[in-house]
């Protein structure tokens, strides 16, 4: 998929948002999504419509719902093309150590 | 009993035909270099089907029964965690939907009637992003993410 489509989709906040919602309860109408939205059906739908070109969302019909799924498998190929190629080991030490100084462990 | 159920979908697209995601997803010789494992079955309907790790051991991780075949485009199988083979109440299954989008192939991974909340859950909605990134990254580039043996997955 295209790389730009994806770090475009993940380039707002609401949109990160609605891929939150996914993350915790996956499978979701544009309807139960509004609920935890302080924005119009419309504007929704146009954010939702973004994370689909991008793959980051699939959805699904299901009888006469339109169900959407978080899909992460572009984030994994990002993650192969733009951190693992690099410095994987670095990074993961320098994580461990941002967790640590941060007191988030 | 009825406990919550639920479903994830996973889509990617690849450049290869659908014949060659097929074959990959099916081809115990093909399956071991991308995804670590294989799996095993006589592909018809009614067959069983094992999912077997590629190491020295050979462990069974995960056993079912092949339910759908429709060669290269849709294959539906049963899905349990070898522990779990004489639960009925254990399975879930998965959807392999394969169709020609333009030059690439999508392809849909649907697995459903997971209980929501078990291990076996949490597991797959890690493992099933990795596993088709580290197809769609063999079928392109020749190169899998090795996910045999290795020390730990992302």
């Amino acid at each position: 998929m295209n790389d730009d489509l994806v770090f475009k989709a993940l380039g707002d906040p609401t949109r990160r948002k609605l891929l939150d919602l996914l993350c915790e309860n996956n499978g979701q109408t544009l309807g139960q999504l509004c609920e935890n939205l302080a924005m119009t059906r419309q504007s929704a739908t146009q954010h939702l419509d973004l994370l689909v070109a991008a793959n980051l969302v699939s959805a699904v019909k299901r009888g006469r719902e339109k169900l959407h799924y978080i899909n992460p498998v572009p984030l994994y190929d990002i993650y192969a093309r733009w951190v693992r190629k690099f410095e994987t080991q670095r990074l993961g030490l320098l994580h461990d150590l941002k967790t640590i100084l941060e007191g988030d462990a | 009993m009825a406990t919550e159920k639920t479903s994830f979908v996973y889509v990617t697209y690849i450049a290869a035909t659908p014949e060659k995601v097929f074959a990959a997803i099916t081809k115990p010789e093909i399956a071991r270099r991308y995804w670590g494992h294989e799996n095993v079955s006589d592909w018809v309907p009614g067959a069983a089907w094992q999912h077997v790790r590629d190491n020295d051991a050979r462990p069974v991780e995960i056993v079912g029964q092949v339910v759908e075949v429709v060669a290269p485009t849709r294959l539906v199988i049963t899905w349990a965690g070898a522990s779990q083979a004489e639960n009925p109440d254990a399975y879930s299954r998965v959807t392999f939907d394969i169709a020609q989008d333009g030059d690439r192939v999508r392809l849909t991974v649907s697995h459903d009637e997971l209980e929501l909340g078990s291990g076996m859950a949490s597991g797959v909605s890690k493992g099933w992003p990795l596993v088709l990134s580290s197809l769609k990254s063999y079928l392109e580039t020749g190169q899998g993410f090795d996910l045999s043996g290795r020390t730990k997955a992302a």
